[in-house]
């Protein structure tokens, strides 16, 4: 009896033993602290950044593996709105412009820059000498039917009326189903000529020319297809650097192969690309350890444990996260609605080490709703350089607020609820709120209330929150993609702030200033100072970055900071 | 028996009939709306979108259309995978689910009635409590832990089998089968044996073995039928449970299967999509009551399957 509790007693050590050594990775590193070493090894991960134009001959086999994180919902030009889809759609296909190496867009299905005429308001394009997959050629008629397709009401495009209204001429009656479809501003002058003509001047209109939902479409094709196009990889048409292959439309795997009547196949040098959706960061990151993937992202407490691994990349995105204040909430106005309690609130918490230890990811403090690295003026000056800093952390200033604020409102004590997300990051972010906010404002109590993105969706529509942790990705690159969404009554805005300087501002953006590009930018930086400094209507929380294992003879990724996330066009493998 | 099976059939229809009832009207409180970017959209768009999708009608009419296709064999369209029939959705990821399900419960109630059986026949001994530690294990950590450990173990040190995906034939499959194998391993392993030990000392086996029965035929013939009852009605509803998926083991090893679908369905608010993979988890486990109750009258003839007061 005696010996078998002994032998029981050590199977027992045994199998603990094994999983514990399972939990704690293969690797005996110190947890990352807030201390200035670790700002040392932060600006060292950060110049690990895969470089571009990294040298190395082209290897025999040029196959890649990667790995998605959700599967494809489709790859419809019209129809597309998620991360993924985009993704497959900037790599199978190519509109006017496409984003180059330095995510500058330049000329692609266009053969040279577009023209454009003195008010600003026509844009026309010579096309190339360009191929669908099939051998055909594209067509000025392709873009015309694709734009037409976006904006036409039965088609259900949530992009293309989001893009195209107050846009291109006409876009927003025929989306509300007031005018015909052929009245859109969009015209085939020849076979390769492309014209567009505009409600307004838009500055930025090239930038979205490389925008997925203004790809051309073969409207033979298309139609031939009828309600099975685009729902695998054998009812799609091609005309960018890849074919997708291997897709069965509701599966989480597909290739990419080499589209050789790509104009500019010469310089795409991948025959293949295998891509799995693996949803858990740490099966990734076990796959990329047994290279099965060759660039695993990684999130969490893997991104503390390996982002000092030799091949760890920093990869910046331009993605700004902030706390929304509420002001109105059940038609009445919430505490929030008084500025002193929006400036203490916004003022008490410190990002850095938000950033540094519990994002943990490469992730910035923000002081700014435009993000760094995304806009520059016409000198290519960074428009953060611009407009500077807004809402430092600074906890006296936030006290005295704060104080000022209670008096106001005639009480000494509130409770607020911070409404954020029901992944384990946002359960982190959270926490530390609750502490950061608590513990320098007396007399504040924060309750969390954590659900999943659809019923926060939901919530956020029904204002029905008081503060909430949000964030915007831009669709293409210009301060207006994020200042737009604060103007009074704007749909994203959903928290009763208004301020008719901000509009008359972004207003005049779009208008009297949308030629002045100077004057414009001043204007927009005038505005972030209101939003911010003035109104604190919200608090920049962070921009978030993301940190990848990413082998090294994978060279030449090209990640954007707006549309679809990356180019595989210009990638290679050199010395696999 | 025919007409005991007949009424059965059409007892399973009634239920799923009020399961599809239940869940559509459940589904409707579900917060959010399905569509995506509603967000983005402006109220015209937002009306004409909801029309495409049928869910500006009024909810008993969404119910009748939804009723009346599902009669026809069509669950509809994924509101997620743009214009993909959910039918097309669960064909390609039940699959893997049905392959891995299917080989845990065969495994792992084979191995647990073996285990089962050793413990009973070699009771107090080594071979008892090794079982039992085992059956204890199997039972109290969860089959993601064991995915875990396989998978750091087996397949990221010694490289024997895949660490993940589902492109590896066979081999993919052997993992994630073995850590969902290891629930029914130990429930059959628990029941067997306290099954086995009850049947082994009870009068009529002290006969057998007096007449001269040998071991082997009193395991078997004897003690191992009588044992079967009781495993059989709770082997039942895990069988379904395991063959419909099971999403944390699926998403460990990267599996396109049915389980991680179902709970990414309802984050979504994917409406048809909840709604299908409901029906096809609800008509496994009726199905598989069904055929628990069947199997009742053949290993144990004293039980009738023909109901009424027989």
């Amino acid at each position: 009896m005696k010996r078998n509790k002994w032998l029981i007693l050590m199977a027992l050590t045994l199998v603990l033993s094994m999983f514990l050594a399972a939990c704690g990775g293969s690797k005996d590193e110190e947890k990352p602290t807030a201390d200035g070493d670790d700002k040392d090894k932060d600006a060292a991960t950060e110049e690990k950044k895969h470089a571009k134009d990294e040298d190395g001959e082209p290897d025999a086999e040029q196959v890649l593996y990667l790995s998605e994180r959700a599967a494809i919902p489709s790859v419809d030009s019209s129809i597309v709105e998620d991360q993924v889809g985009f993704n497959v759609l900037n790599n199978i296909n190519e509109g006017l412009y496409r984003l180059n190496q330095d995510n500058i867009a330049e000329p692609a299905m266009a053969a040279e820059e577009a023209k454009v005429s003195e008010d600003g308001l026509t844009y026309t394009f010579k096309l190339r000498d360009a191929m669908w997959a099939d051998e055909t050629p594209v067509t000025a008629n392709d873009f015309v039917y694709a734009w037409q397709r976006a904006i036409d009401p039965a088609t259900g495009s949530p992009y293309g009326p989001f893009m195209m209204s107050g846009v291109v001429k006409n876009a927003t009656a025929i989306s509300e189903e007031k005018m015909e479809i052929s009245e859109l501003g969009v015209k085939a002058v020849d076979e390769k000529t492309f014209e567009v003509t505009l409600e307004r001047p838009v500055p930025y209109f090239l930038s979205l020319m490389s925008f997925g939902t203004f790809y051309p479409l073969k409207e033979e094709f298309v139609a031939s297809k009828a309600d099975a196009f685009a729902t695998n990889s054998d009812s799609l048409l091609s005309n960018g650097p890849f074919v997708l292959t291997k897709w069965d439309g509701t599966g989480d795997s597909w290739t990419y192969v080499k589209n050789e009547h790509y104009w500019d196949a010469e310089n795409v040098k991948l025959n293949e690309i295998h891509v799995n959706v693996v949803k858990d960061p740490a099966t990734a990151v076990k796959l990329y350890q047994d290279g099965k993937l060759d660039r695993a992202e990684m999130s969490g407490d893997l991104a503390q444990q390996y982002r000092d691994d030799e091949e760890a990349v920093v990869q910046p995105e331009t993605s700004v996260f902030y706390f929304k204040f509420n002001q109105e909430r059940d038609g009445k106005e919430t505490p929030l609605a008084n500025v002193n309690i929006r400036k203490a609130i916004a003022k008490a918490f410190e990002k850095q080490d938000m950033a540094d230890v519990v994002l943990a990811n490469g992730s910035l403090p923000a002081n700014f709703l435009v993000p760094t690295n995304f806009a520059f003026d016409e000198n290519e000056k960074d428009f953060r350089e611009l407009s500077g800093d807004h809402l430092e952390y600074n906890v006296e200033e936030a006290q005295d607020h704060w104080k000022k604020g209670l008096e106001e409102l005639g009480v000494e004590s509130l409770d607020l609820e911070i409404l954020g997300g029901d992944t384990e990051a946002s359960k982190k972010m959270d926490e530390y709120f609750k502490a950061q906010l608590e513990g320098n404002l007396e007399g504040l109590t924060i309750s969390l209330k954590e659900v999943p993105f659809s019923v926060r969706l939901d919530l956020d529509g029904n204002q029905d929150y008081d503060i909430q942790v949000s964030g915007w990705g831009p669709d293409f690159q210009d301060p207006i993609s994020f200042m737009d969404l604060f103007v009074t009554d704007g749909t994203n805005n959903l928290m009763s702030y208004s301020n008719p300087e901000y509009d008359k501002l972004i207003e005049d953006s779009k208008g009297d200033l949308a030629l002045k590009p100077e004057e414009r930018y001043e204007a927009f930086a005038k505005a972030e100072k209101i939003l911010l400094d003035e109104d604190a209507a919200i608090a920049p929380i962070y921009q978030r970055g993301l940190i990848f294992l990413h082998k090294p003879y994978f060279k030449g990724l090209v990640d954007h900071p707006f549309g679809a996330d990356y180019s595989y066009k210009w990638a290679y493998i050199s010395g696999k | 028996m025919v007409k005991y099976i007949g009424k059965r059939i059409v007892y399973m229809f009634i239920t799923l009939f009020l399961i599809a009832t239940a869940s559509f009207f459940l589904m409707q409180t579900l917060p959010g709306s399905p569509i995506a970017s509603y967000n983005k959209l402006n109220d015209t768009q937002k009306a004409i979108v909801e029309k495409k999708y049928g869910i500006d009608k009024p909810k008993p009419v969404q119910y009748a259309i939804y009723m009346k296709n599902l009669a026809k064999g069509d669950l509809g369209t994924s509101f997620v995978f743009k214009g993909k029939s959910v039918n097309d959705l669960l064909a390609t990821r039940l699959k893997p689910s049905l392959i891995l399900g299917a080989q845990a419960m065969v495994f792992g109630t084979i191995v647990g009635i073996l285990l089962g059986m050793l413990a009973a026949l070699k009771h107090n001994t080594f071979w008892d409590y090794g079982s039992t530690f085992f059956a204890i294990l199997g039972i109290s950590i969860p089959s993601f832990v064991f995915a875990s450990l396989l998978q750091y173990w087996i397949a990221s040190e010694w490289h024997l089998l895949p660490v993940g995906l589902w492109n590896d034939g066979w081999k993919s499959s052997v993992l994630p089968s073995l850590a969902l194998a290891m629930g029914p391993l130990a429930l059959s392993a628990r029941f067997i044996r306290t099954e086995m030990i009850e049947v082994l000392n009870s009068d009529y086996i002290i006969l057998a073995k007096a007449k001269g029965a040998n071991g082997f035929e009193i395991a078997f013939k004897h003690a191992f039928r009588n044992a079967l009852i009781p495993l059989i009605t709770v082997l039942g509803p895990l069988a379904a449970g395991l063959v419909t998926g099971s999403l944390v083991v699926e998403q460990i090893f990267a599996i396109p299967g049915i389980g991680e679908q179902f709970v990414s369905s309802i984050m979504t608010n994917d409406h048809a999509t909840i709604m299908g993979t409901t029906l096809l988890f609800s008509a496994f486990l009726i199905l598989i009551i069904f055929i628990v109750d069947i199997l009742y009258g053949v290993i144990d003839p004293r039980i009738r399957v023909s109901g009424g007061k027989g």
